[in-house]
């Protein structure tokens, strides 16, 4: 049987879900290779749009004008759900604030909120972590948090927010430092840290993050990841996009620190 | 070196056979020949690379105003290129670390060197060089783990990732450089040096003070110069310590709150930029300049050491 190469391409965010589902494609149908780059949701809807790729991977829906677009250039997208991506509030296990609105975190983290005591806490400086700039993480804090998800807002990350080039150097931090909150993908959270609830006004509710409030819509800081295809995926590309809703590449899922879109 | 007035040194008359050419078997020719090559292209590898970071760098004093570059915020994503919070950075840590580091990488040296007895410093000397071998991401693990959390209590300060923990460690990281080169220098001080002071009726202390140490002081700048550019050079241990938080520091204090170094800087986000963008064509730039203020320190140093040969050879004649 001839050798196939399926064209996958987009979010970065996803990029590393993507190369780890096509490794583990290949031991599963060795005749099909998947092709898997980066460059940002645009780029890989874009190129679904010229006709470049097979499948696009977007870590947001896509836009009106870029449906438009397919519709003139003669194709239906065709939208697919493949995991979720939530993000956990964590602070030091002693930390007493069980709750915060992301109004709050917006405070903490563009530097207007310094102390722990102006949002319910004790008298303690807070030290605010965030991934680097370069992380898919840092980019949808950025947008649904620190801006609450309006894209006119130009505020940025206060300058004394500390940047971490990984998840252990935000868990290792949080882990010791009573001060510390951070943020990182709901999988890399552990036992030895504290989650805070997150809600959308001071009133409540607030929802804890986890598996079953991320599928049920509920935690504020979570969105879905998408992959489209040019019309209804037919063939190897259909197998492949089966394959990965099933239950042995969703564990892959989790292990990347995403949230499955089914337990 | 300094030392050329040595009659012990054995090197003139190694490095003397290949340079009388002519009557050199074969294999003389050759190893000679691949020196030479060796050395050239050590310069030729300086100078391409020097070619590649004007080559890359340059478009991002084009494409970014320079009123941009000098101002205080780095938030590259959203096009704030602002590069004075790297440079405060790295400066306050490098200059940090080489301040911790030559006092005592020099005590250091002087004590193996001229104080302890000889089985004390067989000891002591391999010691000193495992430290040199020691990779620079374990010291930034111990650094972050255990570090860390022991400065943010005995400083009280909100976190422990501070400007000051990069300066420890990286002191520590530099520290086995300038001891090595240090006691190297006050090896090949002349015994006959001491045997003066002492008959002088001079204590040991006043011969190590007054003789031996200023004997070797160029080859102490030498070792603050590679110890400073171990130090601004270093990428991961900084990268794990220091919080990275682009921020300008507004008084002294400040090296007990996070900073942001050039090489962590461009460790961190040369990975994800998009080639070609202006993100990393400014990543280059903070090469460049990387590039430029350890050249300058290099070329301070040679002038300093050079002077004080020039006088100190003047002072033996």
């Amino acid at each position: 049987m001839a050798q196939m190469t399926i064209q996958n391409k987009g979010s970065d965010t996803i990029v590393n879900l993507a190369l780890a589902w096509a490794e583990r494609y290949q031991t599963v149908r060795p005749e099909v290779s998947i092709a898997v780059t980066g460059g940002g949701s645009g780029t890989g809807i874009a190129s679904i749009i010229n006709g470049t790729v097979d499948i696009a991977n977007a870590s947001r829906a896509i836009k009106p004008e870029e449906i438009q677009a397919a519709h003139a250039a003669g194709i239906e997208p065709t939208e697919f759900v493949i995991a979720r991506d939530a993000i956990a509030i964590i602070v030091h296990p002693s930390n007493p604030v069980d709750t915060l609105t992301l109004q709050q975190l917006s405070d903490i983290y563009s530097g207007k909120v310094r102390n722990w005591q102006e949002v319910g806490g004790e008298d303690r400086p807070i030290v605010a972590l965030s991934r680097e700039t370069n992380s898919g993480t840092h980019v949808y804090f950025l947008e649904a948090v620190v801006r609450l998800g309006d894209s006119d807002d130009r505020t940025l990350f206060s300058p004394d927010v500390l940047l971490l080039p990984s998840s252990e150097g935000i868990g290792a931090e949080v882990r010791q430092n009573p001060n510390a909150i951070g943020y990182d993908g709901l999988g890399y959270v552990t036992n030895d840290m504290k989650t805070v609830a997150v809600g959308l006004s001071p009133g409540g509710p607030f929802w804890e993050p986890s598996a079953s409030t991320v599928n049920a819509e509920e935690y504020p800081i979570s969105r879905d990841l998408y992959m489209y295809t040019a019309g209804q995926p037919t063939g190897t590309i259909k197998e492949y996009l089966d394959w990965i809703l099933q239950p042995e590449a969703q564990r892959i899922v989790r292990d990347l620190g995403f949230v499955p879109i089914s337990e | 070196m300094a030392h050329s007035d040595q009659p012990l040194s054995p090197t003139p008359q190694l490095s003397a056979a290949p340079g009388s050419g002519k009557r050199g078997t074969l294999a003389e020719t050759l190893i000679s020949r691949a020196i030479q090559v060796t050395g050239i292209s050590t310069v030729v590898l300086v100078l391409l690379i020097f070619v590649f970071l004007i080559r890359e760098g340059l478009p991002a004093f084009v494409q970014v105003p320079l009123a941009d570059l000098l101002s205080a915020r780095w938030y590259p994503i959203e096009d704030y290129f602002g590069l004075l919070p790297l440079i405060a950075g790295s400066l306050i840590i490098t200059v940090g670390a080489a301040v911790i580091a030559l006092p005592l990488g020099v005590a250091t040296a002087i004590f193996i060197a001229e104080i302890v007895p000889d089985w004390v410093r067989d000891i002591l000397k391999p010691m000193v060089e495992i430290l040199a071998g020691i990779p620079s991401v374990v010291i930034g693990f111990v650094g972050m783990l255990v570090i860390v959390p022991l400065f943010r209590v005995a400083f009280d300060t909100p976190t422990g990732l501070t400007a000051f923990t990069g300066i420890v460690l990286l002191a520590w990281m530099a520290l086995p450089t300038v001891v090595s080169v240090v006691e190297d220098v006050l090896d090949t001080v002349p015994r006959t040096y001491r045997d003066a002071g002492l008959a002088l009726g001079m204590t040991r202390w006043q011969t190590i003070a007054k003789i031996v140490v200023p004997a070797g002081k160029s080859g102490i700048l030498t070792a603050l110069m590679l110890g400073v550019g171990r130090a601004i050079g270093e990428t991961m241990t900084v990268m794990m310590v220091t919080g990275n938080a682009p921020r300008i520091p507004s008084g002294p204090l400040d090296i007990f709150r996070p900073a942001r170094t050039m090489t962590a800087t461009i460790a961190a986000e040369m990975g994800e930029v998009a080639q070609g963008s202006t993100h990393y064509h400014v990543l280059f730039a903070v090469g460049l300049t990387l590039f430029v203020i350890t050249f300058a320190i290099n070329l301070a140093a040679a002038a300093v050491v050079f002077r004080r040969t020039k006088r100190a050879e003047r002072m033996l004649s």
